[in-house]
């Protein structure tokens, strides 16, 4: 197939409800950014699924490495202290 | 790290059911099998569109002409999501398209059978999207992230379609004596060609047991065929329509309907491309990309024409 017709993906971001965040649907190719939101209305929200749309270039999306994961969320596993179950308060108190 | 290691890794998430994302180390073999997978899969949403397509023009009303109409979309953005599931994978879709139309990869045969009536139409929505939910609902558990979310998509899309296709078959067998038979005509054709949606039978699966093991497969083929007849035969019985299987019945003592065998030459013919229509479909599919590429190339040359200005402004 020529070059020239080969649209770039896109990955597409659905909001739901004003007050939701937009989450990810899924990808489609198109030409630019208003064909990738049109399609992504009759691809996405074909049963009233939203009310917003973002589309951004599958190639522009930067992504933290999954063979690195360990490593890179690390920091976060030993402490314990950010989380409200860690500590000990008496007995009968109210309201905390 | 060496590979035994990260296919030990691999089976561990897996047999964990933690989900296998794009980026994450897997086998090429297990990559390759969801390619081939996943783009047949494709391949039969967007084939599936051509015979209910045909008679979007002659539905016997309004009402059943938009729920047609809804329902060929319905299979065109199911093929839509899929595509890009099988990208994921690194693929191109135009790759996987081109295999289709040379014919190199498989579609499901299904599609291979001609939409002769409107009865027909029931017929496909019950029983063939019946059929495929069946296959589809373990699917959205599958071990592969993209795939498994695909799947939830289309199941939900899914059951109006199996409904859809039921209402009509009910009213045509509660209609007229030749509605009637029409609707029984249509059910005669298309029993035998949904069972064998599930594949060939457990001892004649290639891909079975590799597939298992990686959870891309929940249940063997005969297991999702049983659940099929379990469901579907009480749902003809109750609309007064009888199954064309002599053998058919019901066994009291494991709760399940025996069923008889199944043409398995015919089945074989299908797939390897002595159906009825699968020269029909395939010439449908390429005369589309064909007729359809000034299209894409004249949205590609304004899009970066529109870039060129933006950039100039």
């Amino acid at each position: 197939m020529s070059e020239n017709a080969n649209w770039p993906l896109w990955e597409v971001f659905i909001s739901s409800k004003a007050g939701m965040s937009h989450k990810h649907a899924g990808s489609l190719r198109a030409a630019d950014a208003k064909m990738a939101i049109e399609n992504a209305r009759d691809v996405y929200t074909r049963r009233s699924e939203g009310t917003s749309i973002w589309v951004v270039k599958t190639n522009e999306v930067f992504a933290s490495d999954p063979n690195d994961a360990d490593a890179f969320f690390d920091p976060a596993n030993t402490k314990a202290y950010r989380h409200p179950t860690f500590y000990v308060i008496p007995d009968g108190v109210k309201n905390m | 790290m060496s590979n035994e290691e990260l296919e030990r890794q691999f089976q561990e998430k897996i047999d964990n059911e933690i989900k296998i994302e794009p980026r994450d180390w897997m086998p090429d073999a297990y990559r390759n099998l969801l390619i081939r997978q996943i783009s047949q899969h494709a391949h039969s949403e967007t084939v599936g569109m051509l015979p209910e397509g045909n008679w979007i023009t002659r539905a016997p009303s309004l009402r059943r002409k938009q729920i047609l109409l809804a329902k060929v979309q319905d299979e065109a953005g199911h093929g839509l999501y899929l595509y890009s599931a099988c990208e994921t994978l690194g693929v191109d879709r135009e790759d996987t398209i081109d295999d289709l139309h040379s014919g190199k990869a498989k579609y499901s045969s299904i599609f291979n059978y001609p939409a002769l009536t409107w009865a027909d139409m029931g017929a496909i929505g019950w029983l063939v999207d019946g059929a495929a939910i069946m296959n589809q609902i373990p699917l959205s558990r599958c071990s592969y992230g993209p795939y498994a979310r695909s799947m939830v998509r289309i199941c939900k899309e899914e059951s109006f379609h199996q409904r859809q296709g039921y209402e009509i078959m009910t009213h045509l067998a509660n209609g007229t004596p030749e509605q009637k038979a029409m609707a029984q005509d249509a059910l005669n054709r298309f029993w035998w060609p949904a069972m064998m949606m599930f594949g060939p039978s457990d001892n004649d699966s290639k891909h079975s047991a590799q597939s298992m093991k990686w959870k891309i497969k929940r249940f063997t083929n005969d297991e999702l065929r049983q659940q099929f007849v379990d469901a579907t035969a009480p749902q003809a019985e109750l609309i007064g329509l009888k199954v064309p299987d002599a053998d058919l019945k019901f066994n009291e003592s494991t709760g399940h309907y025996e069923y008889g065998e199944m043409n398995w030459d015919e089945f074989w013919q299908v797939v390897n491309g002595n159906g009825p229509c699968n020269k029909e479909r395939l010439d449908a599919r390429r005369k589309a990309k064909e007729d359809g590429m000034w299209v894409r190339e004249a949205a590609a040359a304004y899009a970066k024409k529109q870039e060129k200005k933006e950039k100039r402004a």
